[in-house]
């Protein structure tokens, strides 16, 4: 039980995702046309209809679309975390799961491995996506595009602990659609992501608090600033806050003594 | 604690929402020693293998993998376990070789000696030409042998086997069958597997009927014979367990 054991099994796992992502050409393309759709659709038609002020860390006016592609990247790293969910679902049926629990390291270790694996996978989607939007002319300071990786990492951890998390509560594959319904869209839509808390204000102020006091505001508000080289410590602060939170729950789901194996079994 | 005692099990019980899955079940397995599990659907056999697994939590008794108690030693244990589950493990978009990597790499094995214990064991299985064929290419018998060497990459001392042969057919369940009782002879292995099918048991087995969550007999097949009054398995079985199917 040495360090490098540790080193080779967390390889063992990321590079296991990485290859099935690689070899699964569908879902990265699926991964990739989903965000393009609303960048190229949604956000055009939406130009005309919504005016935006200057506000930090835009320095001037800006278009919708550039808006709009900090969310985008919060949802990439969004379904790429349910992603991961449904696939710990799938696994935990499949058995595959047991392969992981019985090998001999701590558990927090294993999960924590998958959801960097996860993340490693999210990030990848993420560059392609801003590749493909600097030539549709959404373009950040160079700068920017370094910054936001140690974001995108601490954002890929957040919201892949919370498919994790998720993953310990859903006992069946084909309850995903619930998560579509019950998580994805309630976090995607009331937060940043779309529109700024102050255009939210003017309609509804109970939509722009929940909107402030959802986490994945506060992780598309981290991702904004660090592609404009700028480090917005409360929304880091934040994500980490969060990330810590459904780690420790999750972690907690997956015991054998706690969380959902208590639910299936329990003591004499 | 006798070295040679690969797994030991002390009153061992289990509920589920208060139904008793396990009451209290005590036997050891050792070095060498084939140990068939029989019981009909119900019995208790996945709980057991999800305790020994650890899967689920032990609440109330001990289970111990070479001197080291599942709870309170939980790596070094593991470490000793080598299973094979019911249900295919494998993954079906990589080769065998990348799981069987996966696998050492989980276990913590260098490069190298993975890349050695990958090719002992295939070679064994007769599988080393087919490592770079995606599982999802092999037939039944073929990815039951990829999980058995996966299973023993790390070399376990005890070896679990979750009702392996299920839906295979008869050569390539005679051939596992085989292959298993060679390993436990030829490399001092212990085996613990669970099984429906009487033809599976060999005469130098040892045998555990388990019926309700309770053991109704063990010991070597002549001993269960001789308990139960019984010339053949079958009959045996049929006492034990007041004519229900294995």
């Amino acid at each position: 039980m040495n360090l490098m054991h540790y080193w080779r099994a967390m390889w063992g796992i990321i590079g296991r995702e990485l290859w099935r992502f690689i070899t699964q050409r569908e879902r990265f393309i699926s991964a990739l046309v989903r965000p393009l759709v609303w960048l190229f659709v949604f956000a055009a038609g939406f130009r005309a209809a919504l005016g935006l002020a200057i506000t930090p860390p835009y320095e001037t006016y800006i278009l919708y679309e550039v808006y709009i592609t900090p969310g985008l990247i919060g949802m990439i790293q969004l379904f790429n975390g349910m992603q991961s969910s449904l696939s710990m679902v799938y696994d935990r049926e499949m058995g595959s799961m047991r392969i992981l629990m019985v090998c001999p390291l701590p558990r927090w270790f294993l999960l924590l491995s998958k959801l960097l694996a996860g993340t490693g996978v999210s990030i990848i989607q993420v560059y392609v996506f801003l590749i493909i939007a600097w030539f549709y002319d959404i373009q950040a300071p160079l700068q920017g595009y370094i910054w936001i990786l140690p974001a995108l990492v601490l954002s890929g951890l957040m919201l892949g602990a919370l498919g994790l998390l998720l993953s310990t509560f859903i006992k069946q594959l084909e309850n995903f659609a619930g998560v579509m319904n019950f998580v994805i869209f309630p976090l995607f839509f009331m937060s940043t992501a779309l529109y700024p808390l102050w255009k939210m204000k003017e309609s509804s102020v109970l939509l722009s608090k929940l909107a402030e006091y959802n986490p994945f505001s506060q992780t598309v508000e981290m991702i904004r600033f660090a592609l404009y080289g700028q480090f917005d410590q409360h929304a880091f602060l934040y994500t980490l806050g969060a990330f810590s939170l459904f780690m420790a729950a999750a972690i907690l789901g997956y015991n054998p003594s706690k969380g959902m194996m208590v639910k299936k079994g329990g003591p004499n | 604690m006798n070295t040679q005692t690969a797994l030991s099990i002390e009153d061992l019980s289990f509920s589920y929402s208060g139904k008793k899955a396990l009451d209290q079940i005590s036997f050891t397995i050792n070095a060498g020693e084939c140990t068939i599990l029989l019981g009909p659907n119900g019995a208790g056999k996945s709980t057991l293998f999800s305790l020994i697994t650890r899967l689920y939590d032990t609440h109330a008794g001990r289970i111990a993998l070479c001197g080291f108690d599942i709870q309170k030693d939980t790596r070094h244990a593991l470490a000793k376990l080598g299973v094979v589950f019911q249900q295919t493990t494998l993954d079906m978009d990589l080769s065998v070789e990348q799981n069987l990597r996966y696998h050492t790499a989980l276990h913590g094995l260098s490069k190298k000696v993975a890349q050695q214990r990958i090719q002992q064991e295939l070679e064994r299985l007769n599988m080393y030409d087919r490592r770079f064929e995606k599982i999802r290419q092999l037939n039944g018998g073929h990815r039951r042998r990829v999980e058995i060497a996966r299973a023993l990459l790390h070399k376990p001392a005890l070896l679990l086997l979750d009702e392996p042969t299920v839906g295979l057919d008869v050569p390539s369940r005679l051939a596992i069958v085989e292959y298993v009782h060679q390993l436990a002879k030829e490399e001092n292995l212990a085996v613990l597997w669970a099984s429906h099918l009487i033809d599976e048991i060999y005469p130098d087995d040892h045998l555990i009927v388990l019926h309700k969550g309770q053991i109704k007999a063990k010991g070597t097949v002549d001993a269960v014979l001789e308990s139960t009054q019984t010339t053949a398995i079958k009959d045996a079985f049929y006492n034990l367990t007041q004519g229900e199917q294995a």
